[in-house]
């Protein structure tokens, strides 16, 4: 009834309307002859900014896993202390947040926030809050910062777009454009909720490598102090800015000897330096390190040299002469070494220099960290990459790779010379350290956007030309860089022509590939909070680990607001972030001496690492623990960690104890010490009497597939508070003395 | 009548307490019927203002011993930590003109427990008995002993000499079970104190009364006896007792189990946002915490994890909010994030929300949580004769059996809507406010209602009343329009106009 009433109305209804449909297809139809009429560079133009837009929104998107699959919220560890920051900044304003003495961290030494960070973060995101509450758009900070990453790996990708057209051309922009948007080394760290310093660092770092090439390209003064200040914003945002300050130098060096000196360097590199430097020094963290530190020297060093090469071409210009411009550029030349050698020398004897630190170092050397540094080794993010990860974070980019350098070097040029040089140095710190894949990545994008845009850009003019001889040379650049030239030696033409439909079709075969392996990494492996575990269940079912929050959260609420909570380093900004409760120590790890009086409580026996809580004024415990649910990024699993940065400061604490013959367990074989440890008596009070797995003895520890070996724990100075649903945080208290009548 | 007589009391406890006694009934009739006929009596001077109230407390005063109550029968039921207290009263006019009030008395340890309190008549004979609501309003007596509270309930028909009738009286106590021992550990059940009076305060005589006390469990570990006084089952029966002079009163405490559901709400916050584009969002922000005894020691996972109900009996772990049909988009999160600990049923007549706090609430232990859902506006917002809109909501809270200890509701109106006004049916707090939401310009107008101590019982419809013109729902996507044409018109700006000063 219903159908036949609708129907007439339908078809009644479709009439005008397809009438007004052809009334506008002619329209447009005739809008489109107009459009057709558009000069090719317009189209191009068209074609371009669609595609940049399209690339935008897909930077953006493909970062919105975790949000969809979990909720907005902020991930791991490091990224909540930002929030935390940005909270207080966006709440009590910047000269509140600029002297702020946080006094809930490193109890009770406290720390400076606002000496000790890297504020580019944090002001982004509040300006951006501010800015849209002033539009009336009422969100809450908490949104600014998850999406902050997302947002800055969009304007990435335009970035890369520029940098990619300046150093070859539009197409490889383009194409560096995409290949950076989904690759999944940055997509590492720029995924909704991952709010942490690289997610706007690698913008910075680009952009300012950008303007720095533009200003060489140029010689303009104002493309000079665009990249200073795109060096400003870089060092306000992360660390690493001193790979910027040092590469430059080196880039500027290559092209002094490789004798690609010019006016247009000079002018760049000098603007560059003395404005990056001085606005550097106006971060407080920074401060005068840029004049002061080891690591800076090299900088200052170029930049003097640059100043003397230039002292010397006037001279030699005036002198006319060449045997005295030889006898003076002699004494010069020493004099200048000499003395920059005796002002570095007494400026590192007198502490005036200070020598480079300990991260520096293992960067050079990657096995330092493991025998001088355990702090540092202990992360794992600090350890060498393996070859799996570099296949898993660039894909077919690592093939590429090389034949860009190839291209490259075939067509030199100062920007190549820089692009080649930042690929070739940031693949060398990759390879020392796994979370430097982030900086190696725009570079390994660059460089493969040419390999991809001349080799494509060769077939496709292979195709659409008649003659043959012109076109061996490019083909025989483009089969070098696929690496497969066996098609095309043949000169026949349709053979030829074969020959590069099959390589094109094989180019966007493994293009495809690279999009749909991107995908994949990114929703399996990049996009999870690691705040909120999610297993599968018996049948399927997607089941939630939410213990953390469920820990910190009673903390928050069912602790005195100022109760000390001793854990281990890698929980201290959650548990100031969403436990809002005083720590001994945290991710910022400034302090060694601290962590490792951490480290020692929980790696001696109870009642001296009773004296040791005492002394810090702890009364809550807190320990990870996976034995439960079989997860395996516990306190027991770093424990060995523990004991080993425990005993770099304090030889009490010997690692040998808490093995037996070298390895390391928790069942009946364990070590006495490490059955009566703290640490042990923590995560396994009274696991003893629960069954975890069916058919396993009580006691059975998942996470490390044994029965454990101390099953009667008894606890004297300690007292359960809470542990949470799964086990994996437990929470015990501190219990006051006795009393001594 | 009611409001008349409100302004009587509010002002008379600012008089000196004038001499009573000798007074003369005739004098009581008068007044009545004055009351009854004029309205100018507000207007009147001072002096007059004074006389009358002066003949009118005498006259209340005076009624206490013309009234007297037959039968009394009091349910006090404690299964819960919201005692609700069920008073069956069948009063009889002795005197010899018509009383309109019936006071009812309570402690001043009751005062400020005092949630509610509700009467009703019966009507009828008992195959056709129905029930009349009565009104009730907090009133004072010159007279009043240790500063005993009163409320009066205002009859429907002035009970004529020698008649009589039964009214039915609920009122609530919030917050009168106090935990003893006050810290308990994880294992042990908890135990309140109940403290009332075996015999009901009234400012009547009472022939006879009997109160039972209904108990959560047959544990009882001790309780005052004046005989008669029976224990049985879970039922504590105190009474008959006879013949009690007005004001007696005999303090008995009980001490008993009680484990049920200790959830007080510190404070919530109740958002109303209304949109004329057709959805009503509501926030609510909730500060729970566990008023039982506090939680002292260890707290354990496996005691807690392998009998929750004996190890842990005190703790509770469920929530449970009833909200409105065609509910939308809830959500259930705290400062840090999302609870995933929650089901929510819904079909035609009412939605359910089960909710768990991310870890069970022990004596003392608090937990915030915000919850959130849209709802079609279509069925609560309609337009009222005079052309106002109003929106039809339910105050108090959706959590079941929960007490509130400071509840604010603010109903957020659109953005250009004008004198709001509400209509609440208990006394409450209002104050306006502004909000800025998304793309507002001049804000919205906020109305908030504040009240303290608000029990499940208070969950009735309220109105909120305002005038808005249609017109101002376009003010926002106009607003936005605009802005993007002029951006598209500065961009064509931009690429036309030739800005270059080098030619």
């Amino acid at each position: 009834m219903a159908v036949t009433k609708t129907e007439p109305i339908n078809s009644s209804s479709n009439k005008p309307s397809s009438s007004s449909v052809s009334m506008k297809s002619d329209l447009m139809s005739a809008l489109s002859l107009k459009s057709l009429k558009l000069k090719t560079k317009q189209q191009e133009l068209l074609i371009r900014v669609s595609i940049l837009c399209l690339v935008y929104v897909l930077a953006f998107i493909t970062r919105l896993f975790s949000v969809l699959r979990y909720e907005s919220m902020i991930h791991e560890f490091d990224p909540y202390f930002n929030y935390r920051t940005t909270l207080f900044l966006t709440e009590k304003g910047f000269y509140e947040f600029w002297n702020w003495f946080d006094s809930e961290s490193w109890y009770p030494l406290g720390r400076i926030i606002g000496g000790t960070l890297y504020p580019g973060l944090m002001v982004t995101a509040a300006i951006m809050y501010w800015g849209l509450r002033f539009l009336r758009f009422a969100v809450h900070i908490r949104e600014v910062c998850v999406l902050t990453a997302p947002f800055f790996a969009s304007n990435t990708t335009l970035v890369a777009y520029f940098f990619g057209k300046e150093i070859w051309d539009t197409g490889a922009g383009l194409v560096a454009a995409v290949l950076i948007a989904i690759c999944p080394g940055y997509i590492s760290r720029s995924v909704a909720g991952s709010y942490d310093n690289e997610g706007v660092a690698i913008f910075a770092l680009l952009l300012t490598f950008y303007l720095f090439v533009k200003a060489v390209n140029t010689g303009s003064l104002a493309w000079g102090l665009g990249s200073a200040l795109g060096y400003f914003y870089m060092v306000s945002a992360w660390g690493g800015y001193v790979f910027i300050i040092n590469l430059i130098p080196l880039y500027v060096l290559v092209l002094l000897i490789t004798g690609r000196y010019s006016m247009r360097l000079y002018v760049a590199y000098n603007s560059m330096y003395v404005l990056g430097m001085l606005l550097a020094m106006q971060i407080r963290f920074v401060g005068f390190q840029h004049v002061q530190s080891g690591e800076h020297m090299a900088a200052m060093g170029v930049f003097f040299l640059m100043q003397g090469f230039y002292f010397l071409g006037w001279v030699k210009h005036l002198l006319g002469d060449k045997k005295k411009f030889e006898a003076l550029l002699r004494i010069i030349v020493t004099c200048a070494v000499g003395v920059g050698a005796i002002a570095l020398g007494v400026g590192t004897a007198s502490g005036y220099i200070s020598p480079w630190t300990g991260r520096f170092y293992s960067l050079l050397d990657p096995t330092y960290a493991k025998d001088h540094i355990p702090i540092i080794a202990s992360v794992s993010e600090h350890q060498p990459t393996a070859w799996s990860s570099f296949m898993f974070d660039f894909h077919i980019l690592l093939f590429l790779f090389p034949a860009g350098l190839y291209f490259c070097f075939k067509r030199l040029s100062d920007a190549t010379i820089f692009i080649v040089m930042y690929g070739l140095t940031s693949m060398y710190f990759a390879g020392v350290m796994v979370r430097l894949i982030l900086v190696a990545t725009p570079a390994v994008c660059l460089i493969s956007a040419i390999a991809v845009s001349a080799t494509i850009k060769n077939l496709t003019t292979l195709l659409r030309t008649k003659s043959k001889v012109s076109q061996t040379g490019s083909t025989k650049g483009a089969s070098g860089g696929k690496g497969s030239s066996k098609a095309l030696p043949d000169q026949s033409q349709p053979f030829q022509r074969n020959g590069a439909i099959a390589l094109l079709f094989g180019a966007f075969y493994l293009l495809s590939r690279y999009a749909i392996h991107c995908t994949w990494v990114t929703s399996e492996a990049y996009s999870s909070p690691s705040i909120v575990l999610a297993a599968r269940g018996a049948h399927g079912n997607r089941v939630i680990f939410d213990d953390y929050r469920e820990a910190y959260y009673w903390l928050r609420q069912n602790t005195p607001a100022d109760a000390k909570v001793m854990s281990w380093w890698d929980y201290g900004y959650q548990i100031t972030a969403m436990g809002n409760r005083t720590v001994i120590v945290d991710n910022n790890t400034w302090n060694n001496t601290h962590i490792a009086t951490v480290g020692r409580a929980m790696s001696s026996y109870e009642d001296e690492a009773y004296e040791i809580m005492r002394s810090l004024d702890v009364n809550y415990v807190l320990v990870v623990f996976g034995g439960v649910t079989g997860y395996s990024s516990d306190d027991i699993n770093k424990f060995l960690w523990m004991v080993r940065i425990g005993g770099g400061v304090f030889p009490v604490i010997k690692e040998p104890d808490y093995l037996v013959n070298g390895e390391y367990r928790v069942d009946k074989g364990a070590a006495p010490k490490m059955l009566n440890c703290l640490m042990y008596k923590l995560s396994y009070y009274r696991f003893g009497e629960l069954v975890t797995e069916y058919g396993k003895p009580p006691g059975y520890d998942r996470a490390r597939g044994v029965e454990i070996g101390n099953k009667d724990i008894k606890l004297e100075h300690l007292e359960e508070a809470f542990t949470t649903s799964n086990w994996i945080v437990r929470i015990y208290k501190v219990k006051p003395p006795n009393n001594r009548w | 009548m009611t409001i008349s007589n409100s302004i009587h009391v509010s002002s008379m406890s600012l008089l000196p307490s004038p001499c009573r006694k000798n007074t003369q009934s005739r004098g009581l009739g008068s007044f009545q019927d004055y009351m009854a006929r004029s309205t100018a009596m507000k207007a009147a001077g001072l002096i007059l203002a004074l006389l009358i109230f002066t003949f009118f407390s005498l006259a209340a005063s005076s009624s206490n011993n013309q009234i007297q109550i037959l039968n009394a029968e009091r349910r006090i039921d404690l299964s819960s930590h919201i005692v609700k207290v069920f008073l069956t009263l069948k009063v009889e006019n002795v005197g010899t003109s018509p009383a309109s009030e019936i006071f009812l008395a309570f402690p001043p340890s009751h005062a400020d427990q005092l949630a509610l309190v509700k009467a009703q008549a019966a009507i009828g004979k008992k195959k056709k008995k129905s029930y009349v609501h009565l009104d009730v309003n907090p009133t004072q007596l010159p007279d009043a002993p240790n500063g005993t509270k009163y409320f009066s309930i205002s009859l429907l028909n002035p009970l004529s000499s020698g008649e009589t009738a039964t009214l039915e009286v609920l009122y609530i106590l919030t917050h009168s079970l106090e935990p003893f021992p006050a810290e308990i550990s994880q294992l042990e059940s908890q135990l309140v104190y109940f403290r009332d009076s075996a015999l009901i305060l009234s400012p009547y005589h009472i022939k006879q009364q009997t109160t039972f006390i209904k108990t959560p469990s047959t544990k009882v570990e001790s309780f005052t006896r004046l005989e008669p006084t029976k224990f049985a089952g879970r039922e504590l029966k105190y009474g008959p007792y006879e013949d009690r002079p007005p004001y007696s009163f005999s303090p008995v405490i009980v001490h008993l189990e009680n484990n049920s559901p200790f959830a007080v709400v510190e404070e919530l916050l109740r958002e109303v946002e209304i949109s004329h584009w057709g959805n009503l969002q509501i926030t609510e922000h909730y500060k729970l915490v566990h008023a039982g005894a506090r939680h002292k020691g260890v707290f354990s996972r496996v005691d807690y994890q392998s009998r929750a109900s004996v190890k842990g009996a005190s703790s509770f772990k469920h929530l449970l909010a009833s909200l409105p049909p065609r509910v939308h988009s809830v959500y259930y999160r705290d400062e840090i994030g999302n609870i995933s600990s929650s089901h929510l049923r819904t079909d035609y007549r009412k939605s359910e929300l089960e909710i768990e706090p991310r870890y069970p609430l022990f004596g003392g232990w608090k937990a915030t949580f915000v919850i959130g859902y849209g709802l079609p506006l279509e069925d609560f917002l309609f337009e009222s004769p005079d052309g106002k809109r109003y929106l039809n909501f339910s105050f108090g809270c959706p959590l079941a059996q929960t007490v509130v200890n400071k509840l604010t509701i603010k109903v957020v109106l659109p953005e250009g809507s004008k004198d709001p006004s509400a209509a609440v049916p208990y006394p409450v707090e209002q104050r306006l406010e502004t909000k800025y939401s998304y793309l507002d310009v001049v804000g919205r107008t906020v109305l908030v209602l504040e009240k303290k101590n608000v029990v499940p019982e208070h969950i009735t419809p309220f109105q909120v009343y305002y005038t808005f013109k249609p017109i101002f729902m376009l003010a926002e996507p106009l607003m936005l329009a605009s802005v993007y044409f002029l951006f598209f018109m500065a961009c064509v700006a931009y690429l036309q106009i030739d800005i270059s000063i080098r030619k």
